[in-house]
């Protein structure tokens, strides 16, 4: 079996508890908050107002440019106010809350089953369906797809990769959705390959989806477009745009450039299913399906929720919080945050809640560094963490800056590996954010610069 | 409920710890000192348990009176440097050198530059090359391996394999011999099987990875074999490999974590270099034995391997 | 005696010979420096602290013996004097420059705001405002790992273990800014100094309306406006639910203080005891109507 070529680790994956548990709908709440910004790129705008009634599936808020998605109403009811409400990390958050009356739908969306496997619309509705739907990225990064579905010009699609790794331990909720809505995946890889004009997909599933990976071998068979399924080695980060690309074409994207300059476009599966939905059925993204898990979890599972459903009510779903939480995280354990509080609605980046108990919740006291050389073993992009932790601790930008701690990618492999138990990656990624910003301000100043000169040079 | 613990992720965390590693490496020196009690008795256990109960006391004693820090001895590298430097050091040796020993390694080569992980040099390395530019007799004084008739004080010396041929001797022991450790030396080092059986489990356990300990020895090996191929008067290349403390060092002493390059490529030509340096000290060098200077040269031009060796970046030059 | 005369004669040869080729590169490779840089630099403080926005001391010298006016440049640490000394080596009139101090603008302490979590990570201010808001409710107050103290070079900034917030050295604090500029929160304020130590500042930076603030810190400004309206010099604003006084207008009367409900303004000594007068005849007053209201009751 395959696998990327650098770095990288096996961390317990802890799946057993949510593993092969069918995914049920947590109840709807009686009042839904729902996020203005539930994407990477611009806000949202508001187009609705206190008072207004809306249906499920009704835009609410318009994308704010090319890099956003829209978001719909993922209930019913009557907006009750636009306001800023503060979010699970202690920060404020701008959003919509509707009071929920039934669950009225827009007449539009295809709500039954029946699988439709004729792509009727062209490559150019299809991409305008996904943008108008308001699909991203659905693994996590929650990148808008519409965008990633139009190559910047110079660059060439050549095939279309599946991302069904779901390397994060803990985390059944893509597992689960292959195996019950396998024949819809196939199909949105079809049409995800009708819009970008190619024949050849790959679905990268590791090893210990065994069932998922038969189910496919045989599901393949029926897709349009030569789709192939490649089965990968357990490895973590597996699952990041770089490595996935790296380990199923064997091709690696250079420092610095977008994953399409090998010629790959990869999709979450989730995304994939969110494709169909919204191309063959009219259904906008309203809902996902995520994990609540935890050793101790009375009840965990793979849960489809509205976005809007408080994290509390999800949790209840799973059978409350435990007694002896200590922390709780939003995603996996290895680049999941954890949250201060449940207060927060659920929306398109959530994938999962992970419950773990104080036992697993502490880090050991940091010792001094060994200089084992473990993080540069497993650094999945060939960086010396060591060195870049201790460069950020003496807020050396200029040498991160050269170290090229923009490659970071914060998978957590050298925080998670090292034996003496350093914060490496905390130091790391405020290095990160801090170069990020000089990088942002020269750009803007070389800019301002430039045009100055253009200014002078008219006159 | 608790207040909520919030940290950056990742929130899981391997179970390997320096204390782990430490005890691992202990594990795997242990074959080495039961063969050294086996062939030299009850002075090969005095010396280790003086050596290493000076070591981890000293850096208790400079934790808590010059540093003012945590104490640090629970990871157990002072107990690491103990066993290393006693195995370096002759099995008749006087309780006073070996402590005086133990203060170099720990005081100087360890504590001086902030402990665990910030000494340029290997300690015990540092603190066996004091003793042997020190106290030169003693420490050259090698008892015959007697069993458990090996006296501590007293005892019948004989030369080294190495000394001995460095004097011109032409009767050298078997290779079984060297092997097994059946001949003058410093105890830990006679015995190479041993050694090799506790590098078996550091790799199986992961604690060390194969690049240092096979180039150091491909490199001795093949260096040897030219010099004895032109000329035979030159040692053959298996007793190269064998005698003196080849396997010691290049299994345990130069893969120390703190003084050894970060990355592969790194560590593959500190262990030529190493290799290349032993095989000259000991074909022209004054001393018969050159594998600790040779691992501490190269101990010195780690960082310079650190800053050009650096990890092949992904996307640095993609192979499309 | 040979080669005594010999050695002698060579190695005087060669020292001649070295010490000529030494002279001619030094001639050659001399690069040209305003004796004047040197002369600034000796009255700069020497702590390159970078306070005045040059790369350390030698770097300021070289930007006042450039510049045309020393208007624009400040060394805080030496302050007016050593400015006024600089402008005597330059020949030019040095502005004189208010004595600053940096203040920190929260009373967050672990009274006034309870945690709500726990935080297990680096201890850096910075990694945890990139991480979320805080351990407590209060998502604008100070983080409490003391960022403000390892960035300062004159020890005059510490983390008080009791109040878990830092606490401003008057007499070492020599305004530089670093504190201020490290703080991620931009809880720490340079202010000036004041006549006679005499300072009235708002110790909160909170945006949250007013029950939101006060429900995670007993000491948060709420907004209420009441300041503003005691205030004689109109030297209080209130924005974004929160108050800010202007330390160029401020008289340091103390009125404000009394008035504020939470105790958010925070003022130096010598300002208390005026705010103590003022507080003790407000009492007095109330007293006094309370037995006047009394008496006309009965």
């Amino acid at each position: 079996m395959r696998t990327f070529r650098i770095g990288g680790l096996h961390p317990h994956d802890n799946k057993e508890f949510s593993a092969h548990k069918a995914i049920t709908d947590v109840a709807l709440p009686t009042q839904a908050v729902v996020p203005l910004a539930q994407h990477i790129g611009a806000p949202t705008k508001p187009v609705v107002a206190k008072g207004d009634k809306v249906l499920v599936g009704q835009v609410i808020a318009e994308a704010g440019g090319f890099m956003s998605a829209n978001v719909h109403a993922p209930v019913s009811g009557t907006v009750a106010k636009v306001d800023s409400i503060v979010d699970s990390y202690g920060l404020p958050m701008p959003a919509i809350i509707i009071d929920v009356e039934g669950d009225e739908w827009l007449p539009e969306i295809d709500r039954t089953d029946n699988i439709i496997s004729t792509i009727k619309a062209e490559p150019k509705e299809i991409i305008g369906k996904i943008q108008a739907a308001g699909i991203v990225g659905l693994g996590g990064a929650c990148f808008p797809t519409h965008v990633k579905l139009s190559p910047p010009p110079g660059n060439k699609a050549e095939c279309l990769i599946i991302n069904a790794v779901e390397c994060e331990p803990f985390l059944t909720c893509d597992h689960q959705l292959m195996l019950e809505h396998g024949e819809e995946i196939i199909i949105g890889i079809d049409i995800i390959c009708k819009a970008l004009g190619i024949d050849k997909a790959y679905i990268g599933i590791e090893g210990n989806k065994p069932d998922a990976i038969a189910k496919f071998e045989e599901l393949v068979k029926k897709a349009v477009n030569h789709v192939e399924v490649v089965p990968l080695k357990l490895r973590y980060p597996q699952g990041g745009e770089k490595q996935l690309i790296d380990a199923v074409i064997r091709r690696q994207v250079p420092s610095g450039a977008l994953p399409i300059a090998t010629g790959a476009v990869v999709q979450n599966v989730a995304t994939v299913y969110a494709v169909y939905q919204a191309v063959q059925k009219n259904r906008p993204l309203v809902d996902r399906v995520m994990t609540v898990t935890g050793p101790s979890v009375s009840n965990p599972g793979n849960y489809r929720v509205r976005f809007g459903t408080s994290l509390n009510d999800v949790i209840a779903a799973a059978g409350g919080v435990p007694e002896d939480t200590g922390k709780i995280i939003c995603g996996g354990p290895m680049m999941g945050r954890a949250m201060a509080n449940t207060n927060m609605p659920a929306h398109k980046r959530t994938s999962g809640i992970l419950l773990l108990p104080e036992s697993m919740s502490t880090r050991r006291e940091p010792e001094n560094c060994m200089r084992c050389g473990k993080c540069v073993d497993v650094c999945p992009m060939g960086l010396e963490p060591y060195l870049l932790s201790k460069m950020g601790d003496m807020r050396m930008w200029d040498e991160m800056e050269q170290h090229n701690v923009m490659d970071c990618i914060e998978c957590g492999c050298c925080l998670y590996t090292c034996p003496s138990n350093r914060p490496l990656l905390d130091y790391i990624r405020m290095g990160k954010a801090t170069v990020g910003g000089i990088l942002r301000a020269r750009a803007a100043a070389a800019k301002a610069a430039a045009e100055a000169a253009k200014a002078e040079e008219k006159k | 409920m608790n207040n909520l613990i919030v940290s950056p992720a990742p929130h899981v965390h391997t179970s390997n710890t320096v204390t782990k590693t430490m005890l691992n490496v202990i594990i795997a020196l242990l074959p080495a000192l039961v063969v050294a009690v086996i062939y030299f008795g009850m002075g090969a256990l005095i010396v280790t348990g003086i050596s290493v109960v000076s070591c981890v006391l000293f850096e208790y004693l400079i934790n808590k009176f010059l540093l003012k820090k945590a104490c640090t001895i629970g990871d157990l590298s002072a107990v690491v440097t103990g066993l290393l430097l006693a195995f370096n050091l002759p099995a008749n040796l006087p309780w006073w050198i070996i402590v005086i020993g133990a203060l170099v390694a720990i005081g100087i080569g360890k504590m001086t530059f902030g402990g665990l992980g910030n000494n340029p040099f290997n300690p015990a390395l540092v603190g066996r090359v004091f003793l042997l530019i020190s106290f030169p007799v003693q420490m050259t004084t090698w008892p015959v391996p007697q069993g458990f008739a090996t006296k501590y004080i007293d005892a019948v010396t004989a030369a080294t394999p190495l000394s001995a041929f460095n004097e011109g001797a032409t009767e050298m022991p078997s290779y079984l011999d060297l092997l097994l450790g059946h001949v003058g030396g410093s105890f830990g080092e006679v015995s190479a099987l041993a050694l090799i059986i506790g590098g078996i489990y550091l790799l199986a356990r992961k604690v060390i990875t194969w690049h240092i300990p096979v180039s150091i020895i491909l490199t001795v090996a093949v260096f040897s074999c030219i010099l004895w191929l032109c000329d035979n008067t030159y040692m053959d290349p298996l007793t190269h490999l064998l005698a003196g403390g080849l396997m010691l060092g290049a299994i345990f002493m130069a893969t120390d974590y703190a003084t050894s390059p970060m990355t592969h490529m790194g560590q593959i030509i500190y262990g030529v270099l190493i290799g290349i340096i032993v095989v000259v000290i000991r074909t022209w060098g004054a001393y018969p034995e050159g594998m600790s200077f040779a691992i501490l040269i190269m101990n010195a031009v780690t960082p310079l391997l650190n800053h050009y060796c650096r990890p092949r970046r992904f996307g640095e030059n993609p192979k499309k | 005696m040979n080669t005594i005369v010999i050695s002698l004669i060579t190695l005087g040869v060669l020292g001649c010979l070295l010490a000529v080729i030494l002279y001619l590169v030094a001639q050659k490779f001399k690069v040209y420096e305003d004796p004047r840089i040197d002369l600034v630099e000796a009255v700069l403080p020497g702590a390159n602290c970078g306070g005045c926005g040059f790369p350390g001391c030698r770097g300021m010298a070289e930007a006042c013996v450039k510049a045309s006016s020393l208007d624009s440049l400040l060394c805080p640490v030496g302050g007016a004097a050593t400015m006024g000394q600089i402008g005597e080596i330059l020949g030019m009139a040095a502005a004189a420059g208010d004595p600053m101090v940096a203040v920190v603008r929260c009373n967050g302490t672990c009274g006034n705001r309870p945690k709500t979590t726990t935080y297990d990570g680096a201890r850096s201010c910075q990694i945890i405002h990139n991480l979320y808001g805080g351990e407590t409710g209060c998502m604008y107050g100070c983080l409490g790992c003391g960022d403000c103290v390892s960035v300062c070079k004159f020890d005059a900034i510490h983390m008080n273990p009791e109040t878990g917030l830092p606490e401003v050295d008057e007499e070492k604090c020599v305004a530089c800014g670093a504190c201020a500029k490290t703080c991620p929160k931009k809880v720490i304020e340079i202010r000036k100094k004041g006549l006679k130590d005499k300072r009235v500042f708002v110790s909160c930076i909170n945006k949250d309306k007013g029950g939101v603030a006060k429900k995670a810190c007993a000491a948060a400004c709420i907004g209420c406006g009441k300041c503003q309206k005691a205030c004689k010099f109109e030297a209080i604003t209130v924005a974004n639910n929160v108050a800010y006084i202007d330390y160029e207008k401020c008289k340091a009367c103390g009125m404000c203080v009394a008035e504020c409900p939470t105790g958010a303004i925070h003022a130096t000594e010598p300002v208390m005891a005026v705010v103590e007068k003022i507080n003790a005849k407000k009492a007095a007053e109330a007293a006094a109507a309370k037995a006047a209201a009394e008496t006309t009751q009965a």
